[in-house]
C-alpha cells in the first residue's frame, strides 16, 4: 500500500517536473532555434544572428545601460535598505508594519500606473538634472523594493539582530562598525538574494523604460525585433539565460553558506592554520 | 589604548546607580533606583519578570537612556555615555556569540575595536579562553559549541577587554540544569579571580542566593531590600521578598500585644508595631517540624502527612491540618519516620515572623 503510494507520488513527481521543465525551456528553445535559422527554405543551421549582435550599436547600448542599471539599483536597493530595516528592527520595532507594508506596496500597483506616476517627475529630472538612462535606477529601486524587503527580512529574522548588536556595541563598536563587521557577514545569502532578484529585474523591465522613452536592453529588443528578428530573439535568449545562470547561482550561494564554514574548519584542522587569510 | 590593555589595574571600580528613573509609556520601570556596588563586588538583582532588574542592567551598560537619575562607573558619570564608551563587558541571555567568527575571533573582536594588533589580540584571546577552560575550542564556531560553552566564550569576550563593570543578564537562564549549576560556580571563580565589580541579574533566587556577595530583591521598579543571602533568606525585612525568596507558608492567625497567635502557638513578629487583628503570618518550612509521638487525636496542629517530596539532603513535607495544609522541611532521615498517611504533630519555631496583610505584597517607593 505505502509502496505503490510512494510510487505514485513518485510519478507525479516525474511527470511535474517533466511538464513544468518543458513550459519553461520550450518557448527558449524555440527561441534558440528560431535565432540560428539561415534565410530561406532548407537553409542550414547558421549563428550569424548571434554574432551580429555587436553590429548594432543601440543594441549594445541597451545592454550596456541596462547593466549599469542592474548594478546601480542593486547596489544603491541594499545600501538604502538594510541599515533602515536594521534600525527599525532596533529601535522603531513598531515602525515594522508600516515600513513592510510601504515595502510591498509597488507589488500591487502594475508598472504602467508607475509610469503614469514617473512620467512628470521624469520630465522634471530631465530638464532639471539629468536626463540619462542611468535616473531609471530610481524607478528600478522603487520596482524591486518588495523583492528585496523580502529577502532581506528572511535573513534579517535568521540572527538575532538585537543582541548581536548590543554585543558588539558593549564592546567598543560604533553604528557602522556594527553594521560592517556584524550584520552584514551574518545576513551575506540574504543580501545576494536580494542583489540578484534585482539583476533579474532590471534586466526583464520594459514597460517603464519603454513610456519613459529610455532605450534599456528589453526596448532595443523589441525596436530590433521590427527590423532583424533573428538577432533581437538571440540577445532575448541571451539575456534569458544570463538571468536565469544568475538565479541558479544563487540558489547554490545561498545553500554553501554553512558548507563553507566547514570547509575553512577543515582546512584548518587539516593544515593546522588558516589559509583565508587572517580575520574577516 | 594598546598599552592601557596590558597596564589597566585588575582591581574593580566603585559602580553607583543615583536615582534612576525609567518609563516606558504609562509603565515605570524603574522607580528610584539607586544602588552602590563596592569594587570587586558581585551584586544580584532578584526579582520576577517585569520589576525592572533588566532595565538597570540596561541602563548600567548604555543600551537605554535613562529618563533620570545618574550612572557613576570608577567615579566617572557616564550617564550620557552610548554603551561603546562605556567600557562595560556583557554576557546575554540568549546566545550573542557572532556566527561568522570562531571562538577567538569572537573573543577578539572588543579588542579590535580598541586598535590591539592582531598578534596580540589572539595572544590575549587565547589566554582568556583559557581563563574559562576553552583554550582547545579557539577554532570552533558557535554552532560547533554546547549552550554552555557559548556562554563561557561569551564571558572571555566581555572579559577580554578589561571593562571597569561585567554585566550578567540571565546568562544562565537558557541552560539545562545541570550546565547551570556548574557555569553559575566558573562565572564566580573567574569573577573572584579577575576581581571585577559585577551586576549579575537573574530571576532564580537559587542562583542569586549561590553567587552573590549581595542581593537586591527587586519589585515594580525598586529594590525592596539589599544585602548577603544569609540575610536576605534567614531575615526577609517585606513580606515581598520573604515569599518571593525561598517557599513561604501562609498560615493565618491573629496579632495581638505584639505576638502573632497562629493555631494556638503565639509567634514573636519581625516588626513590633504591626496593628492587632486577623492577619497572615509568614513561616519558612525549615521552622516547622513535625513530631509522630504525643496526643496525635485532635487539635490545631494535627494532621495527616498527604506528601513527601525528597530533595536529596532534604525532604519537605506536606501536612493537611484541615482547612489549611502547611509545608515542613527536614532532614530526609526526620521525614522518613512520617510517610503518607501517618498522623502528626506539627510545631512552628519560635523565629520571627513577617505579617502579610493583604493578598499581594504592598508597594511602596
Amino acid at each position: 500500500m505505502s509502496r505503490s503510494r510512494r510510487a505514485k507520488l513518485q510519478l507525479f513527481r516525474v511527470v511535474t517536473f517533466v511538464l513544468l521543465g518543458a513550459f519553461f525551456l520550450g518557448p527558449i528553445w524555440f527561441m534558440f532555434e528560431f535565432s540560428t535559422r539561415g534565410v530561406g527554405e532548407n537553409s542550414p543551421r547558421t549563428l550569424d544572428a548571434w554574432k551580429e549582435i555587436g553590429t548594432y550599436p543601440d543594441l549594445v547600448a541597451g545592454i550596456v545601460a541596462s547593466l549599469q542599471l542592474a548594478v546601480i539599483t542593486s547596489v544603491g536597493i541594499l545600501v538604502v535598505l538594510v541599515p533602515t530595516m536594521v534600525w527599525v528592527r532596533l529601535r522603531l520595532p513598531r515602525l515594522r508594519r508600516v515600513i513592510e507594508s510601504i515595502s510591498l506596496l509597488p507589488l500591487t500597483i502594475p508598472a504602467i500606473v508607475l509610469v503614469v506616476g514617473f512620467s512628470p517627475m521624469y520630465q522634471w529630472m530631465g530638464i532639471n538634472l539629468s536626463d540619462s538612462i542611468l535616473t531609471l535606477s530610481l524607478a528600478y529601486a522603487i520596482l524591486v523594493l518588495p523583492y528585496a524587503y523580502r529577502a532581506l527580512d528572511a535573513g534579517l529574522a535568521a540572527i538575532d539582530v538585537k543582541t548581536l548588536s548590543e554585543a558588539a556595541r558593549s564592546l567598543g563598536a560604533g553604528w557602522f562598525t556594527v553594521m560592517w563587521r556584524v550584520i552584514v557577514p551574518n545576513i551575506s545569502s540574504a543580501l545576494l538574494n536580494a542583489g540578484l532578484l534585482s539583476v533579474a529585474l532590471v534586466l526583464g523591465e520594459y514597460t517603464i523604460a519603454n513610456n519613459l522613452l529610455y532605450p534599456n536592453l528589453q526596448v532595443e529588443i523589441v525596436s530590433l525585433g521590427r527590423t532583424n528578428a533573428g538577432v533581437s530573439i538571440a540577445v532575448a535568449v541571451a539575456s534569458l539565460l544570463f538571468a536565469f545562470v544568475l538565479l541558479v547561482a544563487l540558489s547554490f550561494v545561498g545553500g554553501q553558506r554553512g558548507g563553507r564554514r566547514r570547509t575553512r574548519e577543515r582546512l584548518v584542522q587539516t593544515f593546522g592554520r588558516d589559509f583565508s587569510g587572517g580575520t574577516r | 589604548m594598546t598599552a592601557s590593555v596590558e597596564t589597566t589595574p585588575r582591581e574593580g571600580v566603585e559602580v553607583r546607580l543615583e536615582n534612576l528613573q525609567r518609563r516606558y509609556g504609562a509603565v515605570t520601570a524603574l522607580n528610584d533606583l539607586s544602588l552602590t556596588l563596592a569594587a570587586g563586588e558581585l551584586v544580584a538583582l532578584l526579582g520576577p519578570s517585569g520589576c525592572g532588574k533588566t532595565t538597570a542592567l540596561r541602563l548600567l551598560a548604555g543600551l537605554e537612556e535613562a529618563d533620570g537619575g545618574r550612572v557613576v562607573i570608577g567615579g566617572q558619570d557616564v550617564t550620557g555615555l552610548p554603551a561603546n564608551k562605556r567600557d562595560v563587558g556583557m554576557v546575554f541571555q540568549s546566545y550573542s556569540l557572532f556566527p561568522h567568527m570562531v571562538a577567538w575571533e569572537n573573543v577578539a573582536f572588543g579588542l579590535q575595536m580598541r586598535k590591539v594588533g592582531p598578534a596580540e589580540r589572539k595572544k590575549r584571546a587565547i589566554e582568556m579562553l583559557d581563563l574559562v577552560g576553552l583554550a582547545g575550542y579557539a577554532d570552533r564556531y558557535a554552532v560547533q559549541l554546547s549552550g554552555g560553552q557559548q556562554q563561557r566564550v561569551a564571558l572571555a569576550r566581555a572579559l577580554a577587554i578589561r571593562p571597569k563593570v561585567l554585566l550578567l543578564d540571565e546568562p544562565l537562564s537558557a541552560l539545562d540544569a545541570k550546565v547551570r549549576s556548574r557555569l553559575r560556580d566558573e562565572i564566580r571563580r573567574v569573577q573572584l579571580e579577575v576581581g571585577i565589580t559585577t551586576l549579575f541579574v537573574t530571576h532564580d533566587q537559587e542562583e542569586a542566593l549561590a553567587i552573590a556577595d549581595r542581593v537586591g530583591v527587586m519589585n515594580a521598579g525598586h529594590i525592596e531590600q539589599l544585602g548577603p543571602p544569609t540575610l536576605v533568606y534567614t531575615r526577609p525585612a517585606t513580606p515581598f521578598v520573604a515569599e518571593f525568596v525561598g517557599l513561604t507558608n501562609r498560615l493565618p492567625g491573629t496579632v495581638r500585644r505584639g505576638v502573632v497567635e497562629v493555631r494556638g502557638t503565639e509567634l514573636p513578629l519581625v516588626q513590633a508595631d504591626e496593628g492587632e487583628g486577623p492577619a497572615i503570618a509568614l513561616v519558612r518550612p525549615e521552622a516547622v517540624s513535625i513530631a509522630t509521638d504525643g496526643d496525635l487525636a485532635a487539635g490545631p496542629l494535627v494532621g495527616t502527612v498527604i506528601a513527601v517530596a525528597f530533595l536529596g539532603a532534604t525532604s519537605r513535607v506536606t501536612v493537611d491540618l484541615g482547612d489549611i495544609t502547611v509545608l515542613a522541611q527536614m532532614p530526609t532521615s526526620a521525614a522518613a519516620a512520617s510517610p503518607a498517611g501517618t498522623r502528626v504533630r506539627v510545631a512552628l519555631r519560635m523565629d520571627p515572623v513577617l505579617i502579610a496583610r493583604e493578598e499581594k505584597a504592598p508597594v511602596e517607593a
